[in-house]
């Protein structure tokens, strides 16, 4: 764990005691179980909100706390641990993002305050096909009217502000999209992680742009993706930590399973990942709150190193657990599915590794 | 231990600055210490500097005045090496002696052994090697069988250490013998002896990349006096343990020596050259290009836990978790970089020596292969999977060995 300052360390305490009381992996069975409808349980993110969650990387001036990307992450860590569901990733980050960086003050005066107190939700939408590839962006802008498609837009039916990234005169750049515009055609993924989901038709919506162009849209996507690794570790850490419990626990020949050396290698090598990861995580998080220019790097770093580290640990879960890791009942499925979709969401790992050689010239 | 920088720090490290750049001569920039096989060649100023900074004790700054030492905090420690470095300067005790050995003596020895041996390790005089692994005696150390015999006066000392780094070239040996053979952990010994005493003999071991870093040591009948015997008769394995933990401390900090073996052009440089670009000026083979980038994250990854280590372990919260993966992280990640470079060089990777190689794909055969040590020595690859798996994940021990 970085070294943190007390505010941090208050935070992180905060939060996991918050997690850990009233959202551990039964709430999110719970709100799968009933089907909600958005994704994620109302009743919790506005305790969320609450407790300023929403406001964290947003300036004071608009209602936020502006405690910065690091601290956001140390939230989503813990939350990422019990799976717990919200839209904190996609609008408190985000979108926040996207309009503190290339909103005009007249939007950031309309939006931000609304999104830091959990009132308004919004999101990013920014994918056009199965994989990953912002800068291939066919969805167009022509006198102020939006129309294009996008897929697997994260908590897109919850969503009532959308930053959609468009082609307009001056190329590619973001653009809000008010949610229940006549233009807007929203359909629901149900998607095996269970989280909010939508693919979203444009037809001449009206859209404003931010400023900033592709620049900006890279700087949100970085954000984005540094918090979602945050999010990935608390997961893929407390995957591990239940499967290590498992080996302590669970006897056959007349021993834990836990002693026998295969296994205990294989834990070995987790524990490793899951080190070298937090450390990429870390870095990139603590960049962004710096401005620094090896941002994209680190971010492509963190992902792509994250990405491989919650693959492995999810695929060993199951395994290790034998027959049980199989039923619904237990929580390793869970953790499974969310790997999944969280290694795809913002490019995966091939997507980094690729970025990241482009970045070092190669 | 918390830094207090300030006002005495920085005159300490202006005095510091001028007597570097005093006593460091021009000639030393860009060389090493000549220690090992280079110590038949050390110049006169490389024994001018060695001497020099022997007689500050600033080679090993911390250790105390009195056996030669620096006398100094581990913060005027840490100014001594920036300094060093910020004028190329680089510390000419090094060894065996000074990273594990010595620290050890200062913990166990008696105050005549303190003074007889540490103050020639602070100058750099007397080089020192290890008598721990025996041909029986590899992971399982503790099983070592290399005989000490009650004489009186002395211990008769017969057997065979094996993998002794340097001993060629080494004045001294500390070494652990068998005192009780009915016992395993309580019955070894912790002796020290002059290579040069009769019965030493000493032969090269070639590994496969051609270099013999490492030697067998076969000690017939060596006499070995009694007031050589480091702490209590079969006392020897704690402090055995103690001294490798030491050897660990100070390899930790960058994952080990593997790096020794990783140093040169990157795969990446190298395929832009061997391999070649394509039409967008990236390197021409994708899949290639994939697990050149997985290599150069996984190394930066090791990287940044290294100071993360080094943050946390300086925060005051213990001994960081991060360090106990560093060898491991390390040596696989690296020897993964070299395997690439060989592949990159395709068939000019595969050259021994000669023509029709240039000096860099010579070298990066012979390190390729050098490198295969690192997830062997110094406690194996799965030793510290052990030791990770058992220590710090609190799995259950299933050998017998304990």
């Amino acid at each position: 764990m970085a070294v943190l300052t007390e505010e941090q360390n208050m935070l992180r305490d905060a939060a996991r005691s918050w997690v850990q009381e009233k959202s551990p992996v039964t709430a999110f069975r719970k709100m799968r179980d009933s089907g909600a409808e958005l994704g994620y349980d109302v009743a919790a993110w506005n305790e969320m909100a609450e407790m300023g969650w929403a406001g964290v990387i947003i300036p004071e001036e608009y209602g936020g706390s502006a405690f910065g990307y690091l601290s956001m992450g140390l939230i989503l860590e813990e939350t990422g641990r019990t799976l717990t569901a919200s839209p904190l990733l996609a609008s408190a980050l985000g979108a926040a993002s996207a309009l503190v960086l290339g909103g005009s003050e007249e939007q950031k005066q309309a939006w931000l305050p609304k999104i830091a107190a959990g009132e308004v939700v919004a999101t990013l939408a920014i994918d056009e096909g199965p994989h990953h590839k912002p800068e291939k962006v066919d969805t167009t802008v022509e006198g102020g009217k939006l129309t294009g498609k996008k897929t697997f837009v994260l908590e897109g039916m919850a969503a009532d502000l959308l930053v959609v990234s468009a082609r307009g005169a001056d190329g590619v750049g973001l653009y809000l999209v008010k949610a229940d515009d006549p233009g807007v055609k929203r359909s629901r993924l149900r998607l095996a992680d269970s989280r909010g989901a939508a693919n979203i038709e444009f037809a001449g919506a009206a859209a404003e742009p931010l400023s900033g162009g592709a620049e900006t849209l890279e700087k949100v996507l970085d954000r984005t993706r540094a918090g979602l690794c945050a999010e990935m570790l608390g997961a893929a850490t407390q995957a591990f930590e239940t499967t290590l419990e498992y080996l302590k626990t669970r006897v056959q020949f007349g021993q834990v399973i836990g002693s026998f050396q295969a296994l205990q290698h294989r834990a070995a090598k987790m524990f490793t990942e899951l080190e070298l990861s937090r450390s990429a995580v870390e870095a990139a998080l603590t960049a962004i709150d710096n401005d620094s220019p090896d941002v994209p790097e680190l971010v492509s770093l963190a992902k792509a190193k994250m990405g491989d580290t919650f693959h492995l640990v999810s695929n060993e879960m199951v395994q290790m657990h034998g027959g049980i890791g199989m039923t619904d009942a237990h929580d390793a499925g869970f953790y499974l599915k969310r790997a999944r979709a969280a290694e795809a969401a913002f490019g995966n790992q091939a997507y980094h590794r690729d970025r990241y050689a482009r970045i070092q010239g190669y | 231990m918390a830094d207090f920088g300030g006002g005495d720090l920085e005159a300490f490290r202006t005095e510091v600055r001028e007597w570097v750049a005093a006593n460091f001569p021009a000639s030393c920039k860009g060389k090493g210490p000549a220690v090992g096989p280079e110590r038949e060649q050390e110049t006169a100023d490389q024994k001018a500097w060695r001497l020099a900074v022997g007689e500050k004790g600033w080679g090993v700054p911390t250790w105390p005045k009195a056996y030669g030492g620096g006398g100094l905090s581990p913060a005027e420690a840490r100014v001594v090496n920036q300094e060093f470095a910020r004028a190329g300067a680089y510390n000419p005790i090094v060894g065996m002696g000074t990273m594990m050995f010595g620290p050890t003596l200062l913990e166990y020895g008696t105050e005549e052994q303190k003074k007889r041996h540490i103050p020639l390790i602070a100058n750099g005089e007397v080089q020192w090697c290890q008598g721990f692994s025996e041909p029986g005696a590899g992971s399982d150390l503790a099983a070592l069988s290399t005989r000490a015999e009650d004489k009186g006066d002395h211990f008769l000392v017969n057997g065979q250490k094996i993998w002794t780094s340097g001993a060629q070239w080494a004045d001294w040996c500390f070494c652990l013998v068998r005192t009780d053979f009915t016992k395993k952990h309580e019955g070894i010994s912790f002796v020290l002896f002059d290579m040069k005493t009769p019965g030493v003999e000493v032969r090269p071991i070639q590994l496969i990349s051609g270099a013999s870093p490492f030697c067998e040591t076969f000690l017939s009948d060596v006499k070995v006096p009694k007031e050589n015997l480091v702490g209590p008769l079969n006392g020897g394995w704690t402090i055995a343990k103690r001294l490798l933990q030491h050897e660990r401390n100070s390899l930790a900090g960058g994952g080990g020596s593997a790096g020794r073996y990783a140093s040169g052009r990157s795969p990446s440089a190298l395929a832009k050259e061997y391999v070649g670009l394509d039409e967008q000026g990236r390197i021409a083979d994708s899949e290639l290009r994939a697990r050149i980038a997985k290599n150069d994250i996984d190394l930066k990854a090791f990287q940044l836990t290294a100071i993360r280590a080094m943050q946390e372990s300086r925060g005051n919260q213990g001994p960081s978790a991060a360090t106990s993966i560093m060898k491991n992280a390390a040596s696989q990640t690296l020897q993964e970089r070299a395997e690439l470079a060989i592949e990159v060089l395709g068939s000019q990777g595969l050259g021994w020596e000669g023509e029709g190689f240039s000096e860099e794909e010579l070298t990066f055969v012979r390190n390729w292969l050098g490198g295969k040590a690192t997830t062997i020595y110094g406690g194996s690859a799965e030793i510290q999977n052990n030791i990770i798996s058992k220590r710090i994940l609190g799995l259950p021990d299933a050998t017998k060995s304990a």
